[in-house]
């Protein structure tokens, strides 16, 4: 196997996700599955060959520094899963 | 063992831009929960970032004024982690290609200068707050702050003070204010610092193992907690420790850090250039019009004070520290060209006491000056032609501050205008000796320090209006002349 | 023939001339939704009352005549991808059951804007991941042309909406060919415009520098008529690209003579059903019959691209998936122990398996010590395959490819192995990687009476060219006409 159970158990963690020992089991599979098939890319020679992260080569676009959005609280706070006044309710975080 | 300290500092400065770094959201302080929020700043599904224009002004304002390299094309990146206050579960920021690089500080440190390295200037997007109750089971966000500008400063660790971390926190401040891109106001956050701190044996030019403070909300704070982290490691390793790299939080009230508590996961940032962000690229014409823009700056601004207004390095570094303060000197200095470092003291010990007394400034802009800098270079011209007393002054000064009035109007309104007329002064001198004849002898018989008291009675008499250089001649001619 | 069967050209010209009103073709349609939407499972939500208030408006507008919007009148599908306003918006997934969204996607506006009118959001695979529709967290759709097979994905119900004529047209989204494996499953017209002709704001992000919204339509002039509604640059979105967008209907019947037809060797391999590659050589044929030129041409990184497609994109994904997390919004698990917990169990509860697949992978390509050896290297090879289309097209002007290796599947044939799933998407994923634009047009059966896709790829920006391609095929061809049995 390419990947340890102690490995997809930190993933998950990263990932904030918890995960039964049968979806570890499947994930430990499929990461097997994947990275030999990814490994393919290993054939490649990629010296020298700058990377794409966007399709697009245009620079970025720069709005002006101009405040047009008004408040709307309550249609932000509608969809939260809990609230107190016009906060987010969020269970207790512990520094 | 003797261990020299090797310091980094990171600064976060929040940026005085009207709208939020990715979205049309005003960043004006003190909002309700919540209401300066929109889609994009909440993370909603689906909302993209459109870049500020004024962010990255701000930051080659900030790289120019530290001779910082611009890079031609930087790149945003995505820092994954999960917190309340991160709507995105990602901050946008710059990792790999940071907009400027390679810069220095110059500060003044007990008549020496020298110069900290710069190793990155960045933009990023600031998280929210989260409000913790104690006597709640809940945590609540509110997430105004999510999303206002702000610079990432990264010294080289060229620090081996706790003295030099704060004149470097100080100079840099004094530097973002002067170009207007942060108002440096450290209690509310809108200055932040961490420190990088590691020791080493005295004469050793290897790195220790390194420990970052955070939570550092106060100049006292950066200094105390250095020194705090110095003296632990120190021991530490003089106990036969080993210092272990962690990030540590500093405890204002019993000025002690503390690890924080191992979180849950071991951090993996998995940064990522952002696909929702193009390269930024900065056509040099923009850094040129920029670099024009730039106002003379703190360094620059001391040594011409101590050059062309003959001021000590202390009252130039006192001067120059706000810009707002320099102009006012200059301003006051140019009402009365005389005596610049008699103006100098009054700012430093009326102007700027006042100030502080009674908390007159916010953050950049200093909101009431007790008087206009005119009528301060009015005030001292008064003195100087004999017409008050530094003592009546400070009385004049402090009418000035509560009234409004101009100098020369308190003065004669008041009748504070200086008894120089000999023969009145005599006539008070006498009677102050002839109701203190033991003490007259006493002072006869040589004990000369008497002469303030006499000085001191006559004051009383005349309302501290003589002049106090013909008081003393003339008290001096009396006590001796009579005895004669 | 039902008002449901026309195209929005023939709706259009009746509307116009006052032959037939929004309200009419709205209500042909809805019905047409009641009675074959059991079978297929296209819509998530249908909003009868608020599309026939939409129909009135149009008719008011038709009434007072004047310059009319583009889509005056014609009712549309979306994908539940794609944001819309007061209208529950869920991705696909249990973590957005319930999510009203309170902003409008800017496709969402330009469709209201051109007088669209919407009457339901269509099922997809949870946040577009799947080549199936069987991922969504609701129920699979079904192909309209046989419904224990698959409409394909992730955009299937935008498919088996306008293949079973509950709508006139739709919107779908396509990060690795999931527009066009669809529309050539259910035998309609898919369009993925170039990467930045169409606003992404609003649009649940997958993998942000693939993922691009277009159309689903009866026919390429249809197609036309919904790219230029919704194609053009946005202010809010910052991989928009600000260039003018043509009139494509006007340059709709250019015809192909003299086009330079490309022809990878790559596409046509060893495995393929035979009957799909006999239709799409047939297509070319066709395609030189009408005065193109086919020429033979070489993509040679095309075999890496599902590999480094499944790099990026997962990665992108696990980075855009974590506001997912219970605190601002969507799913939040009950009866946790602290905050750790409420985040690993909403997230393991909201989201389904492919999700987490997908993220699990994600996150680990990006993590300390693999980020260069997998995603910096997928983005480099990313480059190549960028490169080989580039220089293709020196030497033409389209390329011409299937759209799938085989006609659709049946449903869970492929649920097993999430890698066979993933290599349905093999000849359209490296169009994404490349931000190219690829249109599906239908060009043809396969014994089992089930559509067959033929895949034309284009320059940058050259939608256009693509449709013109499309239209002369369709004036020679009577693919798009057929209506499955439903």
């Amino acid at each position: 196997m390419r990947i340890s159970r102690e490995e997809v158990q930190r993933m998950a963690l990263l990932a904030r996700l918890e995960l039964t020992a049968t979806e570890e089991t499947e994930l430990i599979e499929h990461f097997d599955k994947m990275l030999s098939y990814i490994e393919k890319l290993n054939q490649l020679d990629t010296d020298g060959v700058e990377p794409t992260a966007h399709a697009v080569a245009v620079p970025s676009p720069l709005r002006e520094d101009q405040v047009t959005n008004q408040a709307d609280t309550e249609a932000l706070l509608q969809n939260a899963p809990a609230r107190e006044a016009d906060f987010f309710k969020v269970p207790k975080i512990i520094e | 063992m003797e261990y020299e300290a090797v310091i980094g500092l990171e600064v976060h400065a929040q940026l005085l831009t009207e709208s939020k770094i990715f979205c049309g959201c005003s960043t004006k302080f003190g909002a309700a929960p919540n209401h300066n929020t929109c889609p994009v700043c909440t993370g909603l599904p689906g909302v993209l970032p459109v870049l500020n224009r004024r962010v990255v002004e701000f930051a080659l304002r900030a790289a120019l004024a530290t001779h910082c390299h611009i890079a031609a094309a930087s790149r945003w990146a995505r820092k994954n982690y999960f917190y309340p206050d991160l709507p995105k579960g990602y901050q946008i920021s710059m990792y790999e290609l940071p907009i400027a690089q390679h810069g220095y500080v110059t500060l003044k440190l007990n008549g020496h200068s020298k110069r900290v390295g710069l190793t990155r200037i960045h933009m990023e997007e600031d998280a929210g707050k989260n409000i913790h109750d104690a006597h709640s089971d809940a945590s609540l966000v509110d997430l105004n702050r999510a999303g206002v500008p702000l610079l990432e400063i990264v010294s080289e660790p060229d620090m081996r003070t706790p003295e030099e971390a704060g004149e470097y926190l100080r100079s840099l401040r004094a530097i973002l204010q002067y170009i207007e891109v942060c108002d440096g106001n450290m209690e509310e956050g809108s200055l932040r610092c961490d420190a990088n701190v590691s020791v080493r044996p005295q004469g050793s030019t290897a790195l220790g193992t390194k420990v970052e403070t955070k939570n550092l909300n106060s100049f006292r704070a950066v200094e105390k907690a250095i020194q705090y982290e110095i003296q632990r490691q120190s021991e530490t390793l003089n106990a036969g420790g080993r210092i272990v790299q962690e990030t540590r939080l500093w405890d204002a009230d019993r000025e002690v850090t503390r690890s924080m508590r191992s979180k849950e996961q071991a951090h993996d940032y998995r940064y990522f250039s952002d696909p929702d962000l193009l390269p930024l690229t900065v056509a040099q014409e923009w850094i040129d019009t920029v670099q024009a823009s730039l106002p003379e700056l703190p360094a620059e601004r001391r040594e011409r004070f101590m050059q062309k207004y003959n001021l000590p390095s202390y009252d130039a570094e006192v001067l120059t520290t706000r810009k707002d303060v320099a102009e006012y000197y200059e301003a006051a200095v140019h009402a009365y060209p005389s005596d610049p470092k008699i103006l100098s003291n009054w700012i430093m010990d009326g102007v700027l006491r006042v100030i502080k007394d009674e908390k007159l400034d916010t953050g950049l802009k200093i909101t009431k000056w007790p008087c206009p800098p005119e009528q301060l270079g009015a005030l001292v011209r008064l003195i100087d032609e004999g017409k008050i007393s530094g003592k009546i002054a400070k009385t004049v000064f402090d009418e000035m501050h509560h009234s409004g009035k101009a100098p020369e109007t308190i003065v004669t309104e008041q009748g504070l205008t200086q008894v120089r007329d000999e023969g009145a002064l005599a006539v008070q001198i006498d009677q102050v000796l002839a109701a203190n004849p033991e003490k007259v002898v006493e002072y006869r018989a040589g004990r000369d320090k008497l002469l303030q008291f006499f000085v001191g009675q006559v004051m009383k008499a005349t309302q501290g209006k003589a002049n106090p250089q013909m008081l003393n001649e003339l008290l001096r001619k009396k006590l001796s002349t009579d005895h004669q | 023939m039902a008002l449901y069967n026309l195209t929005i050209h023939e709706a259009s010209d009746l509307l116009r001339k006052r032959q037939l009103s929004a309200q009419e073709l709205t209500r042909s349609v809805l019905e047409r939704i009641r009675t074959t939407d059991a079978q297929v499972h296209s819509y998530l939500t249908v909003c009868e009352t608020e599309a026939l208030q939409q129909a009135e408006t149009a008719d008011r507008s038709l009434a007072t005549g004047g310059p009319l919007p583009l889509l005056c009148g014609i009712p549309v599908a979306v994908k539940d991808v794609i944001l819309t306003k007061g209208l529950r918006s869920t991705a696909g997934s249990q973590i957005l059951a319930h999510f009203v969204p309170p902003y409008d996607a800017t496709v969402t506006c330009r469709l209201r804007e051109a007088g669209a009118i919407i009457v339901g959001k269509v099922n997809c695979d949870e946040f577009a991941m799947g080549s199936s529709t069987e991922n969504s967290a609701f129920l699979p759709s079904r192909n309209p042309w046989d419904l224990s097979r698959v409409p394909g994905g992730s955009s299937g119900g935008s498919a088996t909406a306008v293949a079973a004529e509950q709508a006139l047209a739709a919107l779908g989204t396509d990060t690795g060919g999931s527009i066009r494996l669809p529309s050539s499953f259910c035998g309609v017209v898919g369009l993925k415009p170039t990467y930045g002709r169409v606003s992404r704001f609003g649009v649940v992000a997958y993998a942000s520098s693939l993922d691009q919204v277009g159309p689903f339509a009866k026919d390429a002039q249809d197609c036309a008529l919904m790219l230029q509604a919704i194609a053009g640059h946005d202010p809010r979105d910052s991989t928009s690209v600000n260039t003018s967008v043509p009139d494509y209907q006007a340059s709709l019947t250019q015809g192909v003579r003299g086009l330079r037809i490309g022809i990878p060797k790559e596409y046509f391999v060893e495995g393929m059903q035979p009957a799909v590659e006999v239709a799409v050589q047939q297509a070319v044929a066709e395609f030189a019959a009408l005065g193109a030129r086919p020429v033979p041409i070489s993509l040679p990184h095309t075999e890496y691209a599902i590999a480094a497609y499944y790099i990026i994109a997962t990665a992108e994904a696990s980075s855009n998936l974590a506001r997912y997390d219970g605190m601002k919004y969507g799913y939040r698990a009950p009866q946790t122990e602290g905050l750790g917990e409420t985040y690993r169990r909403t997230r393991a509860q909201g989201f389904g398996s492919e999700v987490k697949r997908r993220i699990m992978l994600g996150t680990y390509v990006l993590s300390a010590g693999y980020y260069e050896a997998y995603y910096l290297k997928a983005q480099k090879v990313r480059t190549l395959i960028r490169q080989d289309f580039l220089k293709a097209f020196e030497a033409c002007d389209v390329i011409a490819t299937p759209v799938a290796p085989t006609t659709a599947f049946r449903l869970g044939e492929k649920t097993a192995d999430p890698l066979t799933m993933y290599l349905s998407d093999i000849f359209t994923i490296a169009v994404n990687l490349a931000g190219l634009p690829g249109l599906s047009i239908p060009c043809g059966f396969d014994e089992n009476h089930l559509p067959i896709g033929a895949q034309l790829i284009g320059r940058p920006f050259g939608e256009e060219v693509l449709l013109q391609a499309a239209y002369a095929y369709e004036q020679a061809t009577p693919w798009h006409l057929r209506k499955p049995p439903l």
